[in-house]
């Protein structure tokens, strides 16, 4: 039997935190003498720990629970087609080392959130969506399709053609399906490392929205950092960031001999927890003034950028979630059809005005339309995402009220960044959650696969439950 | 010249993290022949450093217990590589629980026969062929642990110091031949091994232990420790006379 560490696990945001055992398997059998045990475990997979919340965690309690597999190790290339640029990798293969290897051989993630520290198969179980969602969809549309270890010892081939209800249960499925064991992902061919960002100052949110709609569709990129503690006539002043990969002819001179040289910085750290009041209502709001003043000094302007900068400013802060000190932080990303979404972002954004909560970084995008997901995240319409510090309940009551909102507006929230919401406000805000339950019965009969977020949103049964 | 270097026990994870750095260098290329017993792995390893690297990589099954059939492994290495072996890297080790060994021996047995008996067995037959070419080099994984005899780990600790004098010996042997030896010392190292134990000291990268034994076959050092602050450790301890070693907690 591989052996298990007790630890007390996280997810990105701090909290919460729960004892869990965690495996490490070096080698593929390993993972599968592991889900033979019967020893009345259960077991969810996690990449690199950048879910928000309690979606890689397994909390062990006195009914059992608690396995969690760790996949690092589960890394390795499988295939690379250049003519096709269809790349095949295990699914703890991070997007860090996909750039690496890959961006000089001219392909790049063809969907990437704001870490390149996550894993193939995290970012599968997330459904993960990058700056390009509106015109690209999310991660699912680019998978060709994967293979899955299911709870009965089978590795179930899925694609839209062969068990496509797999294939979409598992496509944002946080994990409860199975474990990912590998995945053909399309690549996106680029010319160079670099992009060529249109800056651009908006004095409130309706004039955002109002050009979002105007030419959104012409940026393969496009993003709005907001100035959440702006409220009245300037709710919503923002910075609209748009662009897509340069070709060589646009580079200067310089980078055209090395179209793919990044110029390598040193990484920060922030070495151990900030106290509570490093960011405390009045830094946050001088960094966001600051922020603002800095990027619409020079007016609106357009720049080249590499791609560590423009897609992955944080990693280069390593462990930048200390700053929120040891009681973590909790990120909120809610998503609102069109119809509802002005509506719906200027209530969610007054309620955090009024609450006079800084959010660190609140950001707010365009999207297109979902794929099948049957837990899939992105919908039609726009999303806002905020990091708020964990200062307890009075933020627990905000958040509840801002599911609210959501909810009325006919939107919903993102799994991967959540850490504290109820099964009801999730089932109403998740159409197919039904169909999802019926997946999982039939390909984990037992409810191996489980999660601390499984459980808590009615995904995974409980550990009374489990008839296994 | 570009010639083959085999990696034995290809699938720990410091053997994974030395031939992918092989398996980068361009100036010279190495060529890598991956021998392991779990050839499903080894295969996925060597498929990864292909479309990593664009690697040449070759594999071979090996299982070190199998001492009758370590010569004609050796001889198939040999026509692997066209007659053209330059080095060997002997990177598998077990590490068996040392509470239950003091009262099993069969684990330990074992163990005497993987860390010390095979490797004795196939470096023999590395050493008969480079010698005979009058090149080449032979690297090895001991560890800190064949230092000094810890009543914790004395039992895993005493066959890496049995490969280590080997080592040793083989290294004043071959030295007339020109052929190098290395012995490669790591603390612990944050591996499958390791996993979960508690063990003396931090845990280091494989990537950093495999700079160093790279740099080392580069250098042709003979005994390296890595991370290199294990040295002046080692020879600290090293220096406890008996009497008091004897009363430490260690």
């Amino acid at each position: 039997m591989p052996r298990s560490v007790l630890q007390h696990l996280a997810g990105w945001g701090l909290y919460p935190t729960e004892p869990c055992r965690v495996y490490r398997p070096a080698k593929l059998r390993e993972v599968r003498q592991l889900l033979n045990g019967c020893d009345g475990s259960t077991y969810i997979s996690r990449g690199l720990g950048r879910s928000y919340g309690d979606a890689a965690l397994n909390r062990q309690d006195a009914c059992g629970g608690g396995g969690v597999i760790l996949h690092d190790q589960l890394d390795r290339l499988i295939a690379f087609d250049p003519q096709t640029n269809v790349l095949e990798a295990e699914a703890g293969l991070s997007f860090d080392t996909i750039i690496d290897v890959f961006l000089r051989r001219g392909v790049f993630c063809p969907v990437t959130p704001g870490t390149k520290y996550v894993t193939l198969g995290g970012a599968i179980a997330a459904d993960v969506h990058g700056k390009n969602q509106h015109r690209d969809g999310s991660i699912g549309s680019f998978i060709i399709d994967f293979e899955l270890l299911t709870a009965s010892g089978e590795v179930l081939t899925c694609s839209r053609r062969q068990n496509p209800d797999v294939f979409w249960a598992t496509i944002g499925g946080m994990g409860l399906t199975g474990v990912i064991r590998s995945a053909r992902l399309r690549m996106l061919p680029v010319e160079s490392a670099y992009l060529t960002i249109e800056y651009r100052r908006l004095a409130n949110l309706d004039d955002l929205l109002d050009r979002l709609s105007e030419d959104d569709d012409r940026y393969r990129y496009s993003v709005a950092w907001i100035d959440c503690l702006a409220g009245g006539k300037s709710l919503g002043r923002s910075i609209l960031m748009r662009g897509d990969h340069t070709p060589v002819a646009d580079l200067s001179a310089d980078l055209r001999n090395d179209p793919f040289a990044v110029p390598t910085r040193r990484k920060l750290a922030v070495p151990f927890f900030l106290p509570r009041f490093v960011l405390n209502p009045l830094s946050v709001k001088a960094f966001n003034a600051l922020y603002y003043a800095r990027a619409s000094g020079g007016g609106d302007k357009t720049a080249v950028v590499d791609y560590d900068s423009f897609f992955y400013p944080l990693d280069s802060i390593m462990n930048w979630n200390r700053m929120y000190g040891k009681r973590g932080f909790l990120q909120y990303q809610a998503a609102l059809p069109p119809q509802s979404s002005r509506a719906g972002l200027i209530q969610l954004l007054e309620k955090l005005v009024a609450s006079k909560r800084a959010s660190f970084l609140a950001v707010l995008k365009t999207f297109g339309p979902g794929n099948d997901g049957l837990l899939s995240f992105p919908m039609a319409g726009h999303t806002l995402s905020l990091d708020l510090a964990n200062t307890g309940g009075e933020l627990f009551g905000l958040l509840d009220e801002l599911d609210r909102i959501v909810v009325e507006h006919g939107g919903r929230v993102y799994l991967a960044k959540d850490a504290r919401m109820t099964r009801q406000t999730f089932e109403a805000m998740y159409p197919n959650t039904d169909a999802f339950g019926q997946v999982k019965s039939k390909v984990d009969p037992n409810g191996l696969f489980s999660s601390s977020l499984g459980r808590r949103l009615g995904l995974a049964p409980g550990p009374m439950e489990r008839s296994g | 010249m570009t010639g083959h270097v085999l990696i034995l026990g290809a699938t720990s994870g410091i053997a994974r993290a030395i031939a992918s750095r092989l398996a980068a260098q361009r100036q010279p290329g190495h060529k890598l022949i991956l021998a392991g017993r779990d050839m499903d792995e080894v295969n996925r390893i060597a498929t990864d450093l292909q479309v990593r690297h664009g690697a040449e990589v070759s594999q071979v099954e090996f299982d070190a217990l199998a001492f009758d059939r370590h010569a004609a492994f050796f001889a198939e290495c040999v026509d692997q590589s066209d007659d053209n072996l330059t080095g060997v890297v002997l990177c598998y080790g077990t590490m068996a629980d040392q509470d239950q060994g003091e009262y099993n021996f069969e684990q330990i047995h074992r163990m005497i026969e993987v860390n010390y008996s095979s490797a004795v067995s196939i470096l023999n037959l590395a050493a008969q062929y480079f010698e005979q070419k009058r090149q080449g080099f032979i690297c090895a994984l001991s560890s800190v642990a064949a230092d000094r005899g810890r009543p914790s780990n004395y039992l895993y600790g005493s066959t890496k110091a049995a490969l280590s004098t080997y080592l040793e010996g083989l290294r004043a042997r071959l030295a007339k031949a020109g052929v190098h030896v290395v012995t490669v010392k790591p603390g612990p190292v944050d591996t499958a091994m390791t996993w979960g134990l508690a063990v003396a000291g931090p845990l280091a990268d494989p990537d950093r232990v495999a700079a160093d034994v790279c740099r080392a076959i580069r250098k042709r050092k003979n005994v390296v420790y890595s991370p290199w602050f294990w040295r002046p450790i080692m020879a600290a301890i090293r220096m406890i006379p008996q009497c008091i070693f004897k009363r430490m907690k260690l």
